[in-house]
Formats: C-alpha cells, sequence, structure tokens
C-alpha cells in the first residue's frame, strides 16, 4: 500500500487529529496531535491492511526557535508484511512535555522512550519503567536540547567526588596489607 | 518441620558487569536470581556515552563521518556507509556504479569480520576456545586487508558522501578474491568444531526461544529476528548501493532459538563471500565520486597546498559545509552486520544537520534482554547475550 495512501486514510479515520502530511524523498510523515497518539499507534498496528508491526524507530527532535509547539516525537513505523513505510510527527509542547506511551502496542518502544525522555525530557504515560537510560540517574537537564550548551564549564561530575570520597575512605583500612 | 517453614528464602541479586569478559563490553545486569533461575534482569547501559548525537548537531555533514567510526567499532565500514547514504538521499546525490560495488565489497568483508568476531566471542562464552582461534585468524586477514585499503584497521572512514575515499588497487582485488576463494572451506572448519557438537547443541537448542511476533514487536532486526523465521533483510527490501545488481540468500531460521541465529548467521558468511566473488568479477571502471562531489569532498592535499581554488573550496568546505541542504527529514537504513542501522536526520537548510538520530541495532536488541533470560537460568543469560550480537559501544552512541 502507497504510504500517502495510508496517510490520506489516516487523516479521514481522525480528522482532529492529523495536522499535516509532509512528503519529502519519497517518505511520508504524517503530523498529529498528542492526544490520540496511543489510538492512533493501536489503529495503525491493527487494521489488517496496513499492519505496521515493525517500529524501527522513535526519537525526539527540538524546534526551539523555529516552531511552535517546541518539541516533537518521530516515529518511523514499517510493515514487514507489507512492505510499507510511514512516520509519525507528534507535535509536544514544551510546558506541557507528555504524552501517552506506546509500549503497549509495540513492546520495542520501552527504550526508545526512556531515550528520548532522557535527552529531552519528555515524559511518557503509563510507560512502565520511564528512568533515565544513558545518563545517570541524578543528571541535571537534557542534553538533545538545543538551549543545553555543547560544552559547559570544567566541573566534574558530583557522583564522581563521592566516587573519590569513598577511595579516600578505604584508604585507612588495611586490606590484608603486610605491615612495612 | 517446623524448622523448614521458619526457613525465610529470599531473592539473591548479582551484578554481572559492566566488567565481565562476557558481556561484550561494559553492559551491566543487574539479575535477581531465585536458585539458578533468573527471575527478573534489569540491564544498564550508558557507560559508553559520548553524546555522538549532539555533537553531530555542531558538526558540518563532512565532519561526521569519523564520528560514525565509533558507534559499532569492529564494523565501522559498515556505519560509514549508512550515514553516507543518508546524506546522499537528503543531497539527491548519485553515487557512481563503481563506487557502489565498492562500497559492497568492503560492506560485506566488514560484515564477514564482526560476524567471526561474534562467532569467536560468542563460542568462547559458552566454552569453545577452539572457535575463537580460528575466526580471529580469519579476521586478521580482513583487517590486513582494511589496512591495505585506508590505512587503518578498525576506524576505517573510507566511504564518503558521493563515493569513496580512494579507488582499490589490483593488490587489493587480489588478496581479497583469494581471501573469498579460500573462506568457505574455514567456515566448513567452524562448523566441523561446533554445529553438532553436544555441549554446544546443549547450551543452545531451546535456548533464548523467540517467536516471530514477539521478535517483530521488540523491533528486533538482523540475524536476531531473522532466526525467528522472519523474512526481513535490509539489503532486499530497501537495496542500496550494488545490493540490486548481485545475487545472494537471506537464511530464515525456524525455531527462534540461538541454535537457529547461530546457523543463520553462519549462512551468511557464506552469502557474504558470494557477494564479495560477484562484486570483484562484475567491478565496474569509471569514477569512484560524484561528479556532484566536488561540493562535499576536500580536494587533495597537494591541490591545496598548490592552487588557489581549491585552498578556497576547502576553506569554505572546512568552515561552512555544503550550504545549500534542502531542507526535509528522511529515515534511511542500512543492514548492519548487527542489524538494521538507521540514520534519521532532520535537515534545516544549513550545512550541519539540524537532528541526526542514530537507531543501532544494539540498543533495541539488549532492551529486548530481559524478556529472553527471565525465568531461565543463570548460565543461559551469557548464550542470550551472545546471541544478540551486540556492541555496547554502539548502544550508547
Amino acid at each position: 500500500m502507497d504510504a500517502a495512501t495510508i496517510a490520506a486514510e489516516l487523516k479521514a479515520e481522525f480528522p482532529d487529529e492529523v495536522i499535516d502530511i509532509n512528503k519529502f524523498r519519497g517518505q511520508v510523515g504524517v503530523y498529529l496531535k498528542k492526544n490520540r497518539i496511543l489510538d492512533i499507534a493501536r489503529y495503525l498496528h491493527d487494521t489488517p491492511q496496513y499492519n505496521l508491526d515493525f517500529l524501527k524507530d522513535l526519537c525526539g527532535v527540538d524546534y526551539i526557535d523555529i516552531k511552535v509547539p517546541r518539541f516533537e516525537v518521530a516515529y518511523n513505523l514499517y510493515s514487514i508484511k507489507h512492505g510499507h513505510m510511514l512516520r509519525l510527527n507528534v507535535q509536544v509542547s514544551e510546558n506541557n512535555a507528555e504524552l501517552d506511551s506506546v509500549v503497549e502496542v509495540w513492546a520495542g518502544a520501552n527504550w526508545h522512550e526512556r531515550e528520548c525522555y532522557d535527552m529531552y525530557g519528555i515524559v511518557f504515560n503509563n510507560h512502565p519503567d520511564l528512568r533515565r537510560i544513558l545518563l545517570p540517574e541524578d543528571w541535571e537537564g537534557y542534553p538533545l536540547r538545543k538551549d543545553y550548551p555543547l560544552a559547559g564549564a570544567e566541573e566534574e561530575w558530583r557522583g564522581f567526588k563521592e566516587v573519590l570520597k569513598k577511595a579516600e575512605e578505604f584508604k585507612q583500612y588495611a586490606w590484608n596489607r603486610k605491615k612495612t | 518441620m517446623e524448622q523448614e517453614e521458619d526457613l525465610k528464602t529470599r531473592h539473591m541479586v548479582i551484578n554481572m558487569g559492566p566488567q565481565h569478559p562476557s558481556t561484550h563490553g561494559v553492559l551491566r545486569l543487574k539479575l535477581e536470581l531465585d536458585g539458578e533461575t533468573v527471575v527478573k534482569c534489569t540491564p544498564y547501559v550508558g557507560y559508553l556515552h559520548r553524546g555522538t548525537e549532539k555533537l553531530a548537531e555542531s558538526m558540518t555533514y563532512l565532519q561526521v563521518i569519523p564520528l560514525t567510526d565509533r558507534l559499532d567499532y569492529i564494523s565501522s565500514m559498515t556505519n560509514n556507509i549508512g550515514y553516507c547514504l543518508a546524506v546522499e538521499r537528503l543531497f539527491e546525490i548519485e553515487v557512481p556504479l563503481r563506487a557502489k560495488y565498492i562500497r559492497t565489497l568492503v560492506g560485506e568483508l566488514s560484515r564477514i569480520s564482526s560476524h567471526l568476531l561474534w562467532l569467536a566471542t560468542h563460542a568462547l562464552d559458552i566454552g569453545a576456545m577452539t572457535v575463537f582461534l580460528y575466526a580471529f585468524r580469519e579476521r586478521e586477514r580482513i583487517l590486513d586487508l582494511f589496512e591495505l585499503l585506508t590505512g587503518a584497521r578498525l576506524t576505517v572512514t573510507y566511504p564518503r558522501i558521493g563515493g569513496v575515499k580512494s579507488d582499490v588497487n589490483q593488490e587489493f582485488i587480489d588478496t581479497a578474491y583469494a581471501f573469498a576463494e579460500e573462506f568457505p572451506s574455514r567456515v566448513q572448519e567452524y562448523e566441523t568444531l561446533i554445529d553438532v557438537n553436544r555441549i554446544w547443541l546443549k547450551r543452545t537448542v531451546g535456548v533464548g526461544i523467540l517467536s516471530a511476533e514477539e521478535a517483530i514487536n521488540w523491533g528486533l532486526s538482523g540475524a536476531t529476528l531473522r532466526g525467528s523465521g522472519v523474512n526481513y533483510d535490509v539489503r532486499k527490501r530497501f537495496p542500496y548501493d550494488a545490493y540490486d545488481l548481485v545475487e545472494f540468500d537471506v537464511p530464515i531460521g525456524k525455531n527462534g532459538d540461538v541454535y537457529d541465529r547461530y546457523l543463520c548467521r553462519v549462512e551468511e558468511l557464506r552469502q557474504s563471500v558470494r557477494i564479495i566473488k560477484q562484486c570483484i568479477e562484475a567491478l565496474p571502471r569509471g569514477p569512484i565520486m560524484s561528479p556532484d562531489a566536488p561540493k562535499f569532498t576536500l580536494p587533495a592535499k597537494d591541490k591545496v597546498l598548490g592552487d588557489m581554488e581549491s585552498l578556497i573550496h576547502h576553506f569554505m568546505l572546512i568552515t561552512k559545509g555544503p550550504m545549500t541542504a534542502p531542507k526535509g527529514q528522511l529515515y534511511v537504513a542500512i543492514e548492519a552486520p548487527k542489524g538494521e542501522l538507521g540514520y534519521y536526520i532532520v535537515s534545516d537548510g544549513t550545512g550541519k544537520p539540524y537532528r541526526m538520530r542514530i537507531r543501532s541495532p544494539s540498543f533495541v536488541h539488549v532492551s529486548a534482554l530481559p524478556r529472553l533470560c527471565e525465568g531461565r537460568l543463570l548460565a543461559d543469560v551469557v548464550a542470550n547475550i551472545g546471541t544478540i550480537d551486540v556492541v555496547l559501544g554502539e548502544c550508547d552512541r
């Protein structure tokens, strides 16, 4: 099935949710509001003629100073059976940066959503285990946001200081060392 | 009897990794055990996180290529190819046929070397040491070939946007062909060691079973997915480079266990040899860089030193990058040795990628590890880590 046809039918099914349909280099992207993303995901996954069962990728994009709403979550979908591809670009605003998780539709979304949360601070509701994934749990800020600096002050991660302090503490024990 | 009722049992939590020989890098697994059975498995990743995606946003399209080497560092050639393909698609550059064949050739060499490393370490984890020594013997020859071609053994940075860096010479072609002639007999050697080895069968058959639906749902790709009987290979579905001009088969598994995935990858070694031979035999004459390429490729060093035009060209490329990137976003994937490696590039019309997302197969595969391990024995964890074929450099990016 042609991706443009799916996009058109999606617009007919969810007229209030689809904002725009974009085509670039043969790939079709559907711009969506975030409210009913779970319904749309399930619809695309379960409808036999679409059967978009393979979540290739899920990632966030930060469009600060370019457009409102600021964030976008991009879902690259593929159907193993039919061989068609579709992208969903879900719009997420900055002051209400949360949307429903699609883990119950595609299990593989689990870590992608965690990474998106880790890097952009976008919260996925009903996610089974929403924690930071690539960065330490006590990291401050969301690095892939455009207003996060590329290089920071020369300051060590404070967890590292704790490690050094621990090492100092341990030095007072003899650890079976032979006394000289 | 009463005493036994008083005995309180609790689950034991052990940390496997980050420094553990069979976690293939710095992967840490928190395992909750009930005796020998894994009740809960929580992977922790990120120890190798270098912020590649953030770095790429501050670099021109050309400068990003060496960054991609450091993702899957045992198969850097395919990472480069995937990135270059994505950018070529964005700029609509048509790569000359000779360069396409060369890329396919080196990509398949890279696949063999990656699969050999996988086979070696996977077998070593399960206890078959000899395979490790055999596989490294052949891998060394591929690395020597890369050294001959690019000067580097691991981080090659050989493909360029619009083609490849330099042409292959006769020595490379002869050595590669001799290797391809000989290699199938080597594969047979590995197979005689473990194919019907009773210990190998006991450790792999029926372990880590994933049904086709589940494997798709988890987003697995590459041989990890094909082992479950799903016919999905990016080289066939979205042919790139010269893959639509060569003949090869995609091996498919049946049971979706560790043994089937092993069979798939070993058969892929043979198919790669087939592709390499066809590439060498059909290698056409012609340029190795697209005619559009001067906009993207640095001029040769001697030209920069002697020719004003080239100097300006060099300067502009380094400082500004190609200025005419079309606005848009696209997702381009290749079949890397580990699975589907995708690049999602958002371009805002400047010379730098506005957003470059790397969809790495290892990241997805590690996320499915709890599904494979939970409810199984502790010893199977090692077999499962081996079978999903991960490299943590790619997982953490």
